[in-house]
């Protein structure tokens, strides 16, 4: 086992993309005024010569990403999920997705959990705004350890990818020593037969809380942490929906366009199953603690356990 | 330039006029006025200002240019396949199902074009993140970006211009095509981008306004943009929109449109006409 981290993803990236760039000269780190809050800072401390500060201008930062990708460089461009995926998305589908470009889009800070800001920095678009975009990888990874290796094979991987990044502090869930990521394959993290709990992201942990939590009171529930949205991994939703049948997809997003309608879409064309949808619920989200926000929303642990008794019992 | 070189470098310029014609005729569609507005700064940039080798058209070390007015890919088209990137018979093809040429420039598709562009804004950003690659590797090349006057409406021109002063990109060059039409009418009228040398001033250019049809004063521009040290060069290159087809010049609405047969052949005989007096001459 490794050591549970407690740490938020943003800070995760901070240092995975900095230490990826002591292997990768072709590393750049592009941000928009807000390097300590995505903790880019982390890099342009480490490697000022390679980090680009755009100033408050997230569509030419974009486009620099893009001519610099044109160039051979692989440029991670950070903002709030609310500014680089959403103020900016016209400028990634057409000066990034349409040519294929190597450039990594950034979008910290995304869901409610931002909290005292509220809902102009509430990002839950962003996963939807991105996965429609042909070509593009969506990655929104749960804790620390998946961060790390998400960076990596982002990197890796040649062509645009979107990066989801939270602000809120989560404890790791892979800290199994065999822990292994490749881009677009889940992992389960419970097994189970009653229900599934397809998660992503900050709602990872929560969803394995709830499963242990259920396992208590008798019911067997198995948890999937789908980090890679797009391309989904069709083939371990497949199973869990022929194995458990119900599924609950959880996430912190709107529950338009994202994970549940992305495990939606794609059950009702090849097996039809019960899937019900946690996320936020069309509507905006406002100030608040992050931890009262995602109660407040049912984006926790007790929520999601509720929600399964009842989906059981309908 | 010597009176020969000048009137190579004319002819050429007919010939991009007469692809720009082929090409949106037989797509029945597309944007003659600003392509034909171009053909000297086009023809100028790929027969004698860029370091470039159709043969290699990926070379890390060449000079770059994005069309950043995407639309007027036909313009690009036409000195791209003068140049040798592709056959002329290509421009036939323009925006047919399964051509090539894309109505906007793709660069996974057409070999020669650097950045994909289109929406208007974009390719000037783009081209900054060139420059500044080359600054980072240390590399000599140079990259150029054309944009419409009625572009400059975007916001994005203006935040990839504060970033290029800032930084100090005297390896990019931003021309602007001011042929003073857009597509709701005069640009002064619709969007008043005026005064775009003070703008570019204000944002740390060096700039200097010329006869974007006339090739001395192309050269004479683009000689000061390359001396021009720590700060990047804007071109303001007043042209006349749907340049030496008589129906078209300063005619808003040949913007979009693509010329029927009559008119194309009327298009043919004058563009002919230009030609066979600049090879008689």
């Amino acid at each position: 086992m490794r050591e549970i981290v407690k740490k938020a993803t943003r800070e995760s990236f901070g240092e995975a993309v900095t230490a990826l760039a002591a292997e990768n000269p072709n590393v750049i780190v592009l941000d928009a005024d807000l390097a300590e809050a995505t903790k880019t800072g982390i890099f342009k401390k480490a490697y000022p010569d390679r980090f680009i500060d755009c100033g408050i201008a997230e569509s030419n930062m974009i486009g620099i990403a893009a001519g610099l990708a044109t160039c051979g460089k692989i440029p991670f461009a950070a903002s709030f999920a609310m500014f680089s995926a959403g103020r900016a998305f016209e400028q990634v589908r057409n000066s990034v997705g349409y040519p294929h470009l190597n450039v990594k889009v950034v979008g910290s800070h995304a869901g409610i959990s931002v909290g005292e800001d509220g809902a102009t920095h509430q990002c839950c678009e962003d996963i939807a705004l991105m996965r429609s975009i042909p070509g593009m990888v969506v990655l929104n990874p749960a804790d620390h350890y998946e961060m790390q290796a998400a960076v990596k094979a982002a990197a890796e991987y040649v062509g645009p990818v979107y990066i989801r990044l939270g602000r809120l502090a989560v404890e790791s869930v892979h800290n199994n020593e065999d822990y292994h990521f490749e881009l677009g394959k889940g992992i389960t993290l419970r097994d189970g037969k009653d229900v599934t709990l397809v998660a992503t992201g900050l709602m990872v942990g929560e969803a394995v809380k709830a499963a242990d939590s259920l396992k208590q009171a008798g019911i067997s529930a198995r948890v999937l942490d789908i980090h890679t949205i797009k391309p989904l991994d069709t083939q371990l939703i497949l199973k869990a929906a022929e194995e458990t049948g119900l599924l609950i997809t959880v996430e912190e997003h709107s529950v338009i366009g994202g994970l549940g309608e992305a495990v939606s879409s794609y059950l009702s064309e090849v097996r039809p199953t019960k899937v019900v949808k946690m996320g936020v619920n069309d509507v905006f989200g406002h100030s608040g603690p992050a931890v009262d926000l995602l109660k407040e929303f049912g984006l926790c642990a007790e929520a999601i356990e509720e929600k399964v008794k009842k989906a059981l019992k309908a | 330039m010597n009176a020969e070189e000048r009137r190579q470098l004319e002819i050429t310029a007919v010939k991009v006029r007469q692809g720009i014609i082929e090409g949106v005729f037989h797509a029945k569609s597309g944007h003659p006025g600003g392509s034909l507005s171009s053909a000297e700064l086009f023809t100028y940039l790929y027969f004698k200002e860029m370091h470039i080798d159709p043969k290699n058209p990926k070379d890390p070390d060449r000079d770059r240019f994005v069309l950043s007015k995407g639309h007027c890919a036909p313009g690009l088209y036409a000195v791209l396949a003068q140049r040798g990137y592709f056959k002329e018979e290509e421009l036939q093809k323009l925006r047919h199902i399964g051509a090539m040429l894309q109505g906007h420039p793709d660069m996974k598709g057409t070999p020669g074009v650097d950045m994909s562009s289109g929406s208007l804004g974009q390719g000037i950003s783009a081209a900054v993140g060139m420059a500044m690659a080359g600054k980072l590797d240390g590399k000599d090349y140079r990259v150029y970006a054309l944009l419409g006057d009625g572009e400059s409406e975007e916001g994005q021109v203006w935040e990839a211009s504060m970033f290029a002063g800032h930084k100090k990109l005297d390896n990019l060059c931003v021309i602007v095509d001011f042929n003073g039409l857009q597509i709701d009418g005069p640009v002064s009228q619709v969007g008043g981008p005026e005064p775009l040398d003070k703008k570019f001033e204000a944002f740390g250019f060096e700039v200097t306004t010329i006869d974007g049809n006339d090739f001395d004063e192309i050269e004479a521009a683009f000689q000061k943009a390359r001396a021009c040290k720590g700060k990047p060069f804007a071109i303001i290159a007043k042209t006349v929109k749907g340049k030496d087809v008589s129906f078209m010049e300063n005619q808003v609405g040949w913007h979009g449109k693509a010329p029927n047969a009559e008119e194309y052949e009327i298009a043919k005989k004058e563009l002919k006409a230009k030609l066979e007096v600049l090879e008689h001459a």
